[in-house]
């Protein structure tokens, strides 16, 4: 444990050497795993990627300002329809998708500028519906955004013309690779670090401290929660690309409450605030549940990854609150008291109880 | 000292992570009027609410002479507290401002299942005739005098043995706060040991027999009451600026009701 | 009026009372405990299949099966209380949220385990599709029992909070917790019995709802529920009236946007109701007959 420590000092004090390091590895790994591993595998460690991508982007904007959105699958579903709309091939899409104006309707994009537009698109959205819908407080919220992935759903229902309504989209082209998937999981970890050790993380950070309090030392916080916001839902829309073009096909249901739900569990193991840990939560979750898949299918058991899924939010709420990780990064947390549980970070928020007096 | 009714003895509490009573440890004799002062913070009600049962000790006894025997209250959940006998009035009156006085009072004899609750109720709008007038308003809607007479009232419905009553006298008007402290002389009078939290030294000292001084969770001074008014520490720290207390920045203003 | 409107008037009204029974006790465990439940239509889903596949299938007559299932949901209702609720009760408030969400997807899938995600086609004893005409509308008898049955529970409800000891006890207890402590107020069993009355109201709403739309599925409950959220918002989260008001209200609007506007925008029924809830929050948070909120958590 010394050693590593002191290895971890001293690439802590050389940030650049390690990020380099760490992309090296993880580029040998990703060469790796496309040359020997099979394609269930490799698509396996890809639907890890794309929730690596949306567990860090949520724990960003809901565990660093505590704010409660359940809204990323209404921008997995803008940011996957928009890119997906854009790479369809050309010649299918004038008859499949009449409604598209001429200049979308004529082009065909490759991954990368699709998957762009998809993750604006959904920033788009969430800068238009966070305007309202972050006025409200946590529960509130919470209640709305859920309304906000009805409603997506709903419009992509009924706009046949650009989206074959129900029936979906099928025979997406393939073109997401764990090239591009474990690219924007770098991305994704590099901005939301960035951020949250930069001052404007420390502000966020004192939003879900004290809402209150911040305000009155000029902490902007609408702008800060609309900014935290809008930039989870720019990730979602981009792990919504990615999704599609994974999976290849898309429908108005592939997205729902269930993936919220399901993304929260990765963020409330992870220790809500912090991301290492939502990414480690994601990877152990979606590990589980591809490995379970095939179990369900031959006891015809369907449901069991939500059962195992729950049984395990619930238990890790009661018995450790704080998550796996806490709030802090088990990167940078100092390793001298290893056996010390992080504190409990639940003074705050207490609800239900608002008169013990003091 | 007549025997203790009420031993609390060495008692450590937390709150979260910080220590809120330090080895307190304090008694309450039969049919006294104890008076337990501090400043804001001090422990004061930290104290009350670690003996009804809604803070618990880490450390400490805090021991009830019940009808039956000594009773340790330390693990009992405060319903069964009310049921030995104690009854605790809040800081800050905290009635139930959507309910009625009536059900206010309901709430009170809640845990009694005897027929002379009504009879209780009358007798107290005797004492209270205001009350009366009001029993079917919101408590929300009385004043702040009122809604001290209504919480005592409401504490008095268990027919406690012991009442503690925390800063009574807070926000109050003077001859309001007279009415009050006059009451609590004619409960002991009719045999209820009180058990009275104060920042109002001068008050609490008029009417009590005997007197704690809290600082910083720890008791620093007792004794009896008299001697305690005549103290130089109390009198400098308590009572030198009563005056302006009573009067001043740590009083909210008048008649809101909370 | 027409028929067609009138007949229009009367399906909202039957929606409407059975998202005013789950939006009453949502509002009831919230207001005491500051918990939303999404587990609480839930609740409706398991009364729904305890009265279609247990007490009908056993040939129990109605009078039987009605307060049967209002036990079951009591009682389910207060063991998800007891079992992940009362240990978390010091926990943030966003916990019980997280849990509520974990408990509702757990008793969904267990449901699909058990049970299959197939709708089964459910029907009530007895002659109650018999149809009556009323001023040109077709109303069945079971249409005028949901309506009559959500209404005496509503007073039933209203004279037990307001007049009884245990139900003056719960407005205490949702006003001030330490306060009703210090009354002697045993706080966990009065917690226990809100979530027992919310639960027993969704449950026989579960009832009302299959026997109405003929069929039941493990995922029955959860939007439902969701709407009854939004009803109780409407109305004023912790106000029982102003849930059963928004309850009505929301019926009523659903029905409306489905049978008064072109049958191109019936299918935007969903988007409208949380379109309302969000605009709802927005204009007047407090919803309709709410008390302003004091705390912000």
């Amino acid at each position: 444990m010394t050693g590593g420590t002191g290895m971890m000092d001293r690439l802590r004090h050389n940030p650049a050497a390690l990020g380099i390091g760490l992309l090296l590895i993880g580029a040998a790994l990703i060469a790796g795993a496309e040359a020997w591993l099979t394609p269930f595998e490799r698509t396996v460690i890809g639907f890890a990627g794309i929730n690596i991508i949306l567990a860090v982007s949520l724990s960003f904007s809901n565990g660093l300002t505590g704010l409660f959105s359940l809204g990323h699958p209404a921008f997995m579903m803008l940011g996957g329809y928009t890119a997906a709309i854009l790479t369809f091939p050309a010649m299918r899409k004038s008859t499949m998708l009449p409604g598209l104006p001429e200049f979308i309707a004529t082009s065909e994009l490759s991954l990368l500028p699709a998957t762009l537009a998809g993750g604006v698109v959904a920033a788009v959205a969430a800068l238009i519906a966070g305007f309202p819908v972050l006025r409200l407080r946590g529960h509130y919220l919470a209640v709305a955004t859920l309304g906000l992935i009805v409603i997506v759903q709903v419009l992509i229902n009924n706009m046949d013309s650009i989206t074959r309504g129900a029936i979906g989209l099928a025979g997406l082209p393939r073109l997401s690779n764990l090239w591009w998937i474990y690219g924007w999981v770098a991305v994704t970890l590099f901005v939301t670090w960035q951020l949250k050790h930069a001052s404007l993380g420390r502000a966020l950070m004192s939003i879900r401290e004290n809402e209150l309090a911040s305000a009155s030392i000029g902490v902007r916080r609408a702008r800060l929660k609309l900014f935290a916001f809008v930039l989870g839902a720019f990730f979602a829309g981009v792990a919504g690309a990615l999704w599609a073009h994974l999976v290849t096909n898309l429908t108005p249901n592939s997205f729902g409450i269930v993936t919220a739900f399901m993304i929260v569990v990765m963020v409330v193991l992870g220790g809500s605030g912090s991301l290492i840990g939502a990414a480690l939560a994601a990877i152990a979750l979606s590990v589980i549940s591809e490995a379970a898949r095939p179990i369900e299918r031959a006891i015809d058991a369907y449901g069991l990854v939500q059962i195992v899924t729950a049984t395990l939010l619930i238990a890790v709420l009661l018995f450790r609150p704080q998550g796996l990780f806490g709030s802090g990064e088990p990167v940078t947390r100092r390793m001298t008291t290893p056996g010390k549980p992080p504190s409990k970070t639940s003074h705050e928020h207490r609800g239900g109880f608002p008169n013990e007096t003091s | 000292m007549p025997d203790a009714l009420l031993k609390v003895e060495s008692i450590n509490v937390w709150r979260g992570a910080s220590q809120v009573l330090n080895d307190v440890s304090l008694s309450v004799g039969q049919g006294e009027i104890v008076a337990l002062l501090g400043g804001n913070g001090a422990g004061k009600t930290s104290t009350l609410s670690t003996i009804s049962g809604l803070l618990r000790p880490k450390s400490g006894s805090i021991t009830f002479a019940g009808e039956s025997g000594p009773v340790s209250l330390t693990s009992l959940r405060p319903e069964n507290i009310v049921k030995l006998g104690i009854a605790h009035c809040p800081e800050g009156r905290q009635v139930f401002g959507g309910l009625s006085v009536m059900e206010n009072l309901r709430m009170g004899a809640y845990l009694r299942h005897d027929d002379q609750i009504g009879a209780d109720v009358e007798h107290y709008f005797e004492l209270f005739p205001i009350l009366r007038e009001r029993a079917d308003l919101k408590a929300g809607q009385l004043s702040g005098g009122e809604q001290m007479m209504l919480a005592l009232t409401r504490a008095l419905m268990s027919r406690p043995r012991l009442l503690m009553l925390d800063e009574p006298s807070l926000g109050l008007a003077p001859q309001v706060i007279d009415q009050i402290f006059d009451r609590i002389e004619e409960i002991r009078a009719q045999g209820t040991t009180v058990f009275l939290v104060e920042q109002n030294a001068a008050m609490a000292l008029e009417v009590a027999d005997r007197a704690y001084v809290i600082e910083n969770g720890k008791i620093t001074i007792s004794g009896n009451a008299s001697e305690l008014a005549e103290d130089p520490s109390v009198r400098e720290a308590y009572l030198g600026i009563e005056t302006t207390q009573a009067t001043g920045a740590e009083i909210p203003p008048m008649e809101t009701s909370s | 009026m027409s028929a067609y409107v009138l007949q229009q008037l009367i399906n909202g009204l039957v929606l409407g009372s059975m998202y005013a029974l789950v939006a009453v006790g949502f509002s009831m465990i919230y207001s005491i405990v500051r918990l939303i439940n999404f587990a609480h239509g839930d609740v409706a889903m398991i009364g729904a299949f305890s009265t279609f596949l247990v007490f009908a299938a056993a040939g129990l007559p109605l009078w039987v099966i009605v307060p049967a299932t209002l036990a079951v949901g009591a009682a389910v209702a207060a063991i998800i209380e007891f079992l992940v609720f009362r240990p978390q009760r010091q926990a943030p408030q966003v916990n019980g949220f997280i849990t509520s969400l974990g408990v509702s997807i757990l008793i969904q899938n267990v449901g699909i385990l058990l049970l299959s995600a197939q709708p089964r086609s459910v029907r009530l004893p007895g002659l109650l599709r018999t149809n009556h005409d009323f001023f040109g509308a077709r109303v069945t008898t079971l249409d005028i029992l949901i309506v009559a049955a959500t209404l005496i529970s509503l007073l039933v409800l209203t004279l037990f909070v307001k007049r009884t000891r245990l139900g003056i006890a719960m407005r205490a207890t949702s006003e001030n917790v330490s306060a009703a402590q210090l009354m002697g107020i045993p706080v966990n069993r009065v917690i226990t019995a809100a979530f027992a009355v919310g639960g027993a109201l969704a449950g026989l709403a579960g009832l009302m709802w299959g026997g109405r739309y003929g069929q039941i599925d493990p995922l029955m409950g959860f939007v439902p529920g969701l709407k009854a959220f939004v009803a109780a918002v409407i109305g004023g989260v912790g106000s029982l009236a102003g849930a059963a008001l928004g309850g009505y209200l929301l019926g009523m609007a659903e029905i409306m946007i489905v049978g008064m506007l072109p049958s191109e925008y019936g299918s935007y029924r969903d988007a409208f109701v949380f379109g309302l809830l969000i605009l709802v929050l927005l204009v007047m948070p407090n919803g309709l007959l709410g008390k302003p909120a004091e705390e912000r958590a």
